[in-house]
Parts: structure tokens; sequence; C-alpha cells
């Protein structure tokens, strides 16, 4: 019942239903539960092979339809265009990844300057005023928006794919793409030793 | 009068230096200087050429090469003790470009995110109105792709030999039409083709702008199949829709 109620809420939203949300309409449910549900949910969906499943989506859980069938969708329904630069992406990286953080830390990793990018990023409000730094002058610093997480699919900051990091086994330089696959997975791996069974 | 406008350019050095690597396939942890730094210096020519407004930090970065290049030509201290301290003079370069290639892969990453999102659909608010959707379009070559290719087109033109007074014929509206002439006889180009026939630089640089300014409008769709292959230049097709 709890499974179908959830359901029904997420069916009609337009935007990602919390937990919080949740809990109040099936009221004050305990958290545990409502995950529960939605991941039976999430699963009913894969066994049966649907054309749209559940997500989590800036901390909160919606429904959509699966890449595979954009060719037919975005016929009929507009897709939410986002087009950035590659300088602009980069530097939305940065900032997703070490926020909050002031323009010349940014500058200090991008080696360059950063006004025009940030400037476009604020536009497109993917990136807000986090608050000052407490440093000389007082800098502004910035970080990432809930319209990030929503426009890259995550759930929250902690599902950023980890970044990677270079050793010095790293000799062939971007040569072979697969064996960087592979030392990625494997560092992540290490990396969540929790998870693992024992 | 003439106006000089210089274009903006967001990328910088260590995107530069990145982009020589990567082309060579040099070990980053083992980079030929002084050949870095010739080929740095040749790009920021080209740039110039171009009235690209080259950031102070270009500028700098050279400076940073040539002293890690002179650097490298003085004779170690105390050659016998082998000093750890000693460091390679290249260290906190090759640290700032790893550091930096990390935030581009990540950038890399977002960008396949963002097009799998952009693919999922979610309901929609309200009645949207229903659009109709071009081919994938979009910039694929970077632009010291384009720098590099120009200067290679740019070495082919034969040196003038003689101071010649010549009329200005060659403008980038002129160009335009001429690319776009041309692209409707054939579907896609190569870059190098559409130099095939020039011979003065003034020609060249008219060509490039031209195409720059093709993709600001977008016009047409620059594209490699792969890194460091030949750049293809095809009609945008949703272009052609309006």
């Amino acid at each position: 019942m709890i499974k179908k109620v959830i359901e029904a809420l997420l069916f009609v939203s337009e935007k990602p239903v919390t937990t919080d949300e949740i809990k109040q309409v099936l009221d004050g449910m305990e958290e545990e539960k409502i995950k529960e549900a939605i991941n039976e949910l999430r699963e009913d969906y894969e066994k049966q092979e649907r054309s749209f499943a559940v997500v989590e989506l800036a901390g909160g859980y919606q429904i959509i339809t699966k890449p595979e069938f954009a060719p037919w969708v975005s016929k009929l329904f507009k897709r939410d265009e986002l087009k950035l630069s590659n300088p602009s992406l980069e530097t939305l990286a940065i900032i997703a990844y070490r926020q909050p953080l002031t323009r010349s830390e940014m500058e200090k990793i991008r080696g360059v300057n950063v006004e025009g990018v940030l400037k476009t990023l604020l536009d497109k409000g993917m990136v807000k005023i986090r608050g000052r730094k407490d440093a000389p002058g007082r800098p502004i610093t910035y970080g990432t928006t809930e319209a990030f997480l929503k426009r890259f699919g995550l759930g929250g900051l902690e599902q950023l794919p980890k970044l990677r990091d270079f050793t010095e086994h790293d000799l062939e330089f971007d040569k072979e793409d697969e064996k960087l696959k592979i030392r990625v997975k494997k560092g992540a791996d290490e990396n969540a030793p929790d998870k693992e069974p024992a | 009068m003439t106006y000089k406008v210089q274009l903006p350019v967001f990328e910088g050095p260590l995107d530069l230096l990145l982009h020589l690597i990567k082309k060579d396939e040099i070990n980053i942890y083992d980079i030929p200087i002084a050949k870095i730094t010739d080929q740095y210096i040749e790009h920021l020519e080209v740039m110039q050429l171009l009235d690209l407004e080259i950031a102070g930090e270009f500028i700098l970065m050279a400076a940073t090469l040539m002293h890690i290049k002179s650097k490298m030509l003085l004779p170690a201290e105390d050659k016998e003790e082998e000093a750890p301290e000693e460091a390679d003079p290249r260290e906190e370069l090759v640290r700032r470009l790893l550091e930096y290639k990390r935030f581009k892969e990540a950038a890399g990453g977002l960008k396949d995110m963002g097009a799998r999102q952009r693919d999922s659909f979610t309901r929609l608010p309200g009645a949207e109105a229903p659009a109709a959707e071009g081919v994938e379009s979009g910039f694929e070559a970077s632009l010291f792709d384009l720098i590099t290719a120009f200067g290679k087109v740019l070495k082919e033109i034969p040196k003038d030999r003689f101071h010649e007074v010549i009329k200005d014929e060659f403008t980038v509206s002129g160009k335009i039409h001429d690319i776009l002439h041309m692209l409707v006889e054939k579907q896609t180009m190569l870059f190098s083709e559409l130099f095939k026939n020039t011979r003065m630089r003034g020609e060249v640089v008219s060509i490039f702008l031209a195409i720059l300014e093709l993709v600001k409008l977008r016009e047409i769709i620059v594209k490699q199949s792969a890194p460091f292959e030949e750049i293809e230049i095809t009609r945008n097709p949703e272009w052609q829709k309006k």
C-alpha cells in the first residue's frame, strides 16, 4: 500500500518528491520504510522492463523516462538543453568538487581568469554565492545549486563520481582508456570498504 | 581608421600545454621542455595573428617555460650526492597540469551525465510547447585544435619574397559567402580543402575567421572524428529548417 501511495505521488509530481514530503503524506511514517518502499518500486519497474524508472534527484525522487527512449519522446517534447562550453564545464567541475571556493581558487587550478565563465554559470543557475571566506578581503565563495544536481542527474553532491588520482603509474598519458577505467574502478572499491562483503 | 577587435579566449595556458602534450603523445612526467616551449610560442603567434586576446597568463606561462628550460640547461650541483631536495624544475608545472587534467576529465564526466539527463524526461509543468528537434549539434573540435590546424595551413603558404601592395580583396563576409556556397554543392568539407588554393596570408586569415563566424552563427558544425584527425565542416541541419 505504501508503495502504491508513493508511486501515485511520484506519478503526478513535476519535481523530485522528498522523503520529508512523503513522510507528511503518510502521517510520519519512518524514513527507513519509505526508502524501502521506493527501492521496491524501483525494482518492480526494473523487472517489468518499463520505459521509465525511479531515480534519486536533487535530494528527492522522481519518475523519468529512460534515455534510450529519447529519440521518440524528443519528437514531441522539448529537451532541457544546456549548452556549456568546455571552459564553463571545467569551471563547473572545479566548483562542484571543491565548493565552497573563491574565484581566485578556481583561477589557480585553471590557470586563467574565470570571470566570464563564472558569470555564465551564475546566469544559467548552475552556481550560486555560498558566502564569504574567512581570509583577507573576505572574498565571496561559490557553490553549485539544486538546479545543477537536477540537470546532471545527481541525487546529491556525494553522488559525484570520484576525482581520478594520478600516480606514478600513469606514465602512459591518455593512451589506453580501458586501463584507466579499470584503475578508476579499483580505486572506487578501495574507498568503499564498508560496503564490501567480508 | 581601423578598429582592432580582440576576441576573448576562455581557454588558458594549461589547456594549450595539455593540447600540445596530447597531440604528440608526450609523457607528462618527462616533458621535452625545449620542444614544448617552441610549440607553445608558435601557437601564441598564430593566436596573435588572429587577433585573439592573449591573456597575461599565457605570457606568464611562456616565461615560466623558458625559466624551466634555462634551469634544466644548468649543470646540477653536487652530482655525487644526488640530493633528493634538488627537485626537477618541471615538477611544479607537472603537478599543476595533472591537477588541472583531473578537473578536465571530471568536466568530461559531467558532460556525459548532462547528456544522459537531457535524454531523461520528467513530467512536464502544464502544457509545454512541443518542439521540433534537430540532429545533435555542437562545437566538437576545441579552440586549440583549430589553431593547430590553422598554424599548419599558414606554414604551407609560400613566403612572399617581394614587397607587394595588394588591394584588400579578401573579406570575411566574402569568404562566408564562398564557404556556404561550397557547402551547398558538397555536404561535408575538410578543413584543409578550404585552404587548398590560397596563397596569401590575408586570404587564409579571412577564411579562418569566416569559419569561426559561421560556427558562432550556428550555420555550420565543425567536427573531428577522433582527436587530432582532420577537421570536418558541415552545414548545421538545424539551421536549414529555419
